[in-house]
Order: structure tokens, then sequence, then C-alpha cells
């Protein structure tokens, strides 16, 4: 199982403490399962604590979503993951929006074992579920990415340590979603999220964090807003501290769907949420046990140590057919390095799963991730992988590999680069499938210069109000809903999840899952004829709204 | 029927919960934060041992300075779920600077003991069938902690630099 070539990223290593907590949470959930299959504990009193495990109960079965702390695997760890997808699943797992990996077909008494293998690799189920704070999500391409301020990981590491078994915040009013950006371009939806930190420089040059709250998707979307607009480094636990107690305290208990903070932030309104916090701020500050030295700071930053990349490089792209061509169009982008690439592996093969993985696509991606790309991969919140760090003479080879595995689609960011949740196919909560609508529409738009002529259109879909695949924040939003026991699907126009965040409008009545490929079609007609030189889906809706895309959506629908 | 579970041992309840409309009888009481409010003076001026009791949704910093006079804080749990009294034990031990006791009560889980204890927690109400191995198991279960919180327990962090 081992790989003679496995090699060690610079990524966060756990230490003795480290070890001990993960297996000592393995232990203690091992007796939680005991209690409940003996039956002391009630499903009811279970549940919470097998959903701070990371372990939910879907339509079929049990479902293990396995945190992936920040995006950043090893390639021993997705190994871990393969063996396990291999071993007591069905052969795959599912990335999801969230940079986590579910697990959809798992039986209660392996859940102990699962955890154990996990934490023989470093990793983990803590908080991926329940009220209390989730797993930290942060920018794809941190720590590789040209127009990057600071590398947002080590940030997120220490955030991922103080909110493990927090005792303060582990029953919530709902569950909090933190995720940290480190440029100015947002790739991890920052201003969708409970609370989100943004490395910022200010005037003096320095650099600190702009924090802001109450950003959200679900039935009541919401763009955060700021609460901190430049948080000194020492600072940021004490002033994150003060954000969730003020949250704790009065967010809503009474009514699961108001119980996020992006409510309580829009009942108080933002300037007396700011004032709340900057008070009980000053009273942790005060205490100062919370306190972030510049030496941990620095502790943590020395392991995710940028690797020592070749020197001398060119910075040309090499020759390899018009397929590889399309592909670095899309999915290459600027490296920090000279003559070093990102690149993005989309699992968006027109017909495929959006976001699944086999067992055997997983290990051969570890193999490209140490042969390619210093042993380390990236998971995105849409669904897709990255090897950060590859150099742009490797990239020929990395492309025949991923064309043998069906991932070399050059559609990354493309209109069949598509985020769905996984729908009523898996999810006790959806009330409509999301998948093979996902599957219908990428295939209607699999040719690949009708892709590129379309440029950058973001679709998300979800199969119920919750929001899980993001169709708030999708140019092209999509959200099933149930209408009687049939399936019907909205359309939503002009969301974005990026620094230019928007929630989209809803443009009326519903489709049928036979119309709603269609309409989206005639809906990206409309832009192709209306838009201007350089103009994305999104600014062209932007320009001319609503009414041109609504009238030709519902054109063949009503005839 | 619960017993009195007190800096781990069980310990006989010397307090008598009050309702608010019923006359205080002697001896240490402990009543309702309105009733307090209401007959602070009198409550006060009595002499022996007093103890208020928090809804889940009253803020404890309402007592101010008050409660340093006060041998006993009692925050309820109205079902496991609702986390407020993690943050209003906080806030009593940490920012109000209260030595005395501070119970739990109402519907609290066992897993949820030791992040009582981690909070401010020293004291509570626990059903008759459970035990100080129960107690101790529970506490013991997570040997090291990474955040500060009202415990004063050594941080991973502290730990490391060792």
């Amino acid at each position: 199982m081992l790989n003679p070539r496995q090699v060690e990223p610079n990524m966060y290593r756990y230490d003795e403490f480290d070890s001990k907590f993960v297996h000592e949470r393995v232990t203690q959930f091992a007796g939680q399962v005991e209690r409940r299959l003996t039956g002391e504990l009630t499903e009811d009193q279970f549940k919470p604590l097998r959903l701070m495990n990371g372990l939910y109960l879907q339509l079929h079965a049990y479902m293990l979503r396995v945190a992936v702390p920040y995006g950043t695997l090893s390639s021993k760890q997705l190994r871990r993951l393969a063996h396990i997808a291999r071993t007591y699943d069905k052969n795959f797992g599912h990335f999801t929006t969230r940079q986590n990996i579910q697990y959809n077909w798992i039986k209660l008494v392996d859940v102990p074992a699962i955890l154990r293998e996990l934490a023989e690799v470093e990793m983990h189920a803590i908080q991926t579920s329940g009220n209390c704070i989730r797993n930290v999500t942060a920018d794809q391409f941190a720590g590789a990415a040209a127009d990057e301020i600071e590398d947002p990981r080590p940030l997120a590491e220490i955030i991922r340590q103080w909110s493990s078994l927090h005792p303060e915040f582990l029953f919530l009013p709902r569950k909090f979603k933190i995720a940290v950006g480190g440029s100015p371009n947002d790739r991890a939806a920052l201003l969708y999220h409970d609370m989100a930190v943004e490395i910022v420089r200010n005037k003096e040059g320095r650099t600190g964090y702009k924090v802001l709250v109450g950003g959200g998707m679900g039935r009541t979307p919401y763009i955060a807003q700021v609460i901190g607009e430049f948080v000194e480094k020492d600072d940021i636990l004490a002033f994150m501290e003060a954000v969730m107690r003020v949250y704790n305290e009065q967010g809503r208990r009474d009514n699961i769907y108001k119980a996020r903070i992006k409510i309580l932030t829009n009942a108080l309104g933002i300037e007396e949420m700011r004032r709340q916090v900057n008070i009980e701020f000053a009273e942790i500050k005060k205490v100062g046990t919370l306190q972030l030295p510049q030496a941990e700071l620095d502790r943590i930053t020395a392991y995710f140590a940028v690797p020592a990349f070749e020197t001398g490089l060119s910075d040309a792209m090499p020759d390899a057919g018009p397929d590889f061509a399309n592909w670095v169009r899309t999915n290459i982008t600027a490296h920090k390095a000279p003559g070093y690439a990102i690149a993005t592996i989309t699992l968006k093969t027109p017909g495929q799963v959006p976001g699944d993985a086999t067992s055997e696509q997983m290990d051969i991606i570890a193999d490209l991730m140490d042969e390619f790309s210093v042993g380390e991969v990236r998971v995105t919140h849409e669904q897709n992988l990255v090897l950060p760090h590859v150099r742009n003479k490797d990239l020929p080879a990395i492309f025949a590999k991923l064309k043998e595995l069906d991932f070399a689609s050059p559609n990354a960011g493309l209109i069949t680069d598509i985020i769905a949740c996984p729908g009523l196919d898996y999810c006790d909560l959806a009330n409509a499938r999301s998948i093979p609508i996902a599957q219908k529409i990428a295939l209607k738009f699999e040719d690949l210069d009708r892709q590129h002529k379309i440029g950058e259109l973001k679709i998300k879909i979800s199969g119920c109000i919750n929001a899980c695949g993001h169709h708030h924040a999708g140019h092209i939003g999509i959200l099933g809903v149930d209408k009687k026991g049939v399936e019907f699907y909205q359309l939503l126009l002009g969301g974005s999840g990026a620094e230019d965040a928007s929630i989209g409008d809803i443009m009326g009545p519903g489709f049928t899952e036979h119309e709603i490929a269609g309409a989206v079609e005639r809906v990206v007609e409309v832009y192709l004829a209306q838009r201007n030189d350089g103009e994305r889906f999104l600014d062209t809706y932007r320009r001319i709204g609503m009414e041109k895309f609504k009238a030709a959506a519902y054109e063949t629908v009503a005839a | 029927m619960t017993k009195l579970l007190k800096s781990g041992a069980f310990a006989a309840d010397a307090f008598q919960a009050t309702a608010d409309d019923a006359a205080l009888p002697d001896g240490p009481v402990i009543v309702s934060l309105a009733r307090f409010e209401k007959e602070r003076e009198t409550l006060l001026a009595r002499n022996t041992p007093i103890g208020v009791r928090l809804k889940s949704d009253e803020n404890p910093t309402r007592l101010g300075d008050d409660v340093n006079r006060l041998s006993l804080v009692a925050l309820e749990f109205p079902k496991f779920r609702d986390g407020r009294a993690f943050s209003w034990a906080r806030l009593v031990r940490t920012r109000l600077g209260f030595k005395g006791e501070i119970r739990a009560v109402g519907d609290f889980l066992f897993d949820q003991l030791s992040y009582q204890h981690r909070v401010g927690f020293d004291a509570w109400e626990v059903p008759d069938h459970f035990t100080i191995e129960m107690f101790n198991a529970a506490l013991a279960e997570m040997t090291n902690v990474y955040q500060p919180a009202a415990d004063g327990k050594k941080t991973i962090r502290e730990l490391r630099a060792h």
C-alpha cells in the first residue's frame, strides 16, 4: 500500500498532541456508538454526537463526511481515502462544496474503524456536521497563486485547532462555517460564509485580517458584511471568539430557519453587531490568553513553507497538440514561481456525477501528485481537484494521464464545470434530484468549441432550499423544488460567489426536468446574441437585466 | 430524582430552591433572577448564602457586582441542544470573576460534562443512576485541549512550549 515514491508535501504535520487528540476522539466516539447500539443513548441524544463526528443518516444509509482542512491533501492521505472507499463503501467518494469528501454507503459499526484509519494519516471527521464550527475552508490555490498577499492556510490551521472541541461553541444555534482567503480574487466564496477572514494589507503596508460576518445561502441568502476592517494578527482569535460569543448568546433558537448568524446580523444591524462584538473583544483581549503570538504564527507558517522550486525554467507552455492547448486555456492558472503552473483537474467530465472519484482515480491522482506536484493536491469548493505546483514542461504528461482517467475535460470555469449537491439521489432533505440535471446540461453543452465560445459561466444546482449546491451564487442557478410530488426546477440568474458576490434573481415559475436544460440553452443563446466584447454571461446579465432572458426561457415552454 | 455532584464528589445540597411566590425559608436559598432583582435588598440583608438561578435567555452580567455577594449561580439547560449556558458560565467565571459554585441544572448529557467543566461549572444536578466513576470517565476522555477556557487548563500550545 505504501508507495516507495511517496512525497511528503509541505503542509501541517500532526505532533504527539494532535495525534493523541484525534485518537482519543475516535475512542470516545466508539463508546458513543456502542451506547447507541445498546440503546443507552436514544437516537435524539445520539444525533448531535454523531453529527459532530461527521456522521449523517441519509435516505439509504449512513453518510460519513471527512474533513479536508482548507482543502489540502497529501498523496498518502488521498491513497487512504481511496482505500476507505474501496473497503467500506462502493468504491467511490464524493468531493463536496466545502472541500470535504463524503462516503455515501457507510455502516454504523464500521465508523470507528474508518475514523481510526483516518487518524493514522492525520485526518478526522470532527465537526464536519452539527451546530458547531465546521471544517474551515480556504482558497484552493493557497501558497501557489501569483495574486496572493499571504498563504491563508497557516491561519486556517490555527483556526482549526482553536475551534476543535471548543467547549463553549459546540451547541450553537446552528452550524457555523468559516473560510479564509489570502488574495483579492476570492476563490473561497468568502462572502457567503457565516464568518470569513481575508488577509489584507493596510496603508502602512502591514498585513492583517479583514473579518466579515453574516453571509450565507439557504432559504434566506445574504452577502457577508465587514465587522472588522483591519484586525491585527495577534488579535484574530480573540476577535473571532467575540463574534462566536455574541452569536451563541443571541442567535435565535426558536426557529431552525432563522438561527444562522446572517439572521442575527441583519436583525441587529451591522453597526450594533460591531458594537457588541467590540465590547466582547475588548474583554477577551484583556484576559489575554487568546492572543496569538507572532512566534506561534511563524511556527505554523513554517509547516507550509514554499517548496524548493526549480529555477531557470522557461515560462513558455509546451506545444502538445490542440486538445492540450484547450486544456491549458481553461485549467491552468498562473503560478507565482516562473515556469510553474497550477493545474485544475475538473471532476466534471460531461455525463459524470460532479465531484465523484473512484478509488482507482484517486490512486492514480496520488501518483501524479508524487511525480509532478510535490505530493500535494487541493480540493476546491467547486468540487474539483488541483495540482498546485507543477512545472509547465510536465503538463503534457499530466494531461495524457488525466485523459486515461477521463478527468481531462478542458472545462474549468466553463458551462459544464457545474456544482451540484447530491440531491434526492442521496439526501434526506432534498426535494428534487440535482445530479441528473447536471448531467443533462453538461451533455447538452458537451461540444468544446461551443463551451469556449460561451466562456466563463458558472452553473450551480441545489436539490432543495438549503442550497448546498450554491444556486444563489451561480451565474445561472438552478433550484429543485417539489410541487405535489413532481420535481420542478427554478432558474436564477446573476449570482456570484466571487469577490463581486451577488445573489441570483429568481426568474419565475419552475421548469420540469425535461424542460430545464432547454431553458438554460435558450438563456445562453440570449447572452451570445446580446453580449458586448469581453463580457461574461454575468456581465451581460448585470447590464441588460432579466427581461430578455426570461422571455426566451419560457418561449418554447408556453408554445 | 436528581442528586448533587460538586467538585468531583456527591454532596448534600444545602440550598433550597424557592419558587417566586413562596415565602423564603430559613437557610440557604436559590431564587430566580427576577426575584433576586425584585427583592435584592431583603435577600442580601438575610446574611445566609444566596443562589440565583438563571434561565438560558438571561445574561448573567445583569447581576453585575452583586454576583460576588452570591454563593451560587445555577444555569439552566432547558434542553441539551441549547448551548447558551456554556457562554454564560464563562462570563460568570472569567468576566465577573465569580469564585462560588456554578451549578448545571436541567437537561444535559454525560457527553457534555467535560465541556461544562471547562467553561466553569463545578456542580451538577445529575440523575440518581449517575456515579462518580462516570463523572471521572467523562472528564478523562480527552486528555488535552486546544483553547483556553475557564478551567485554567494548560493548552496544547502551552504544552508544546515545554
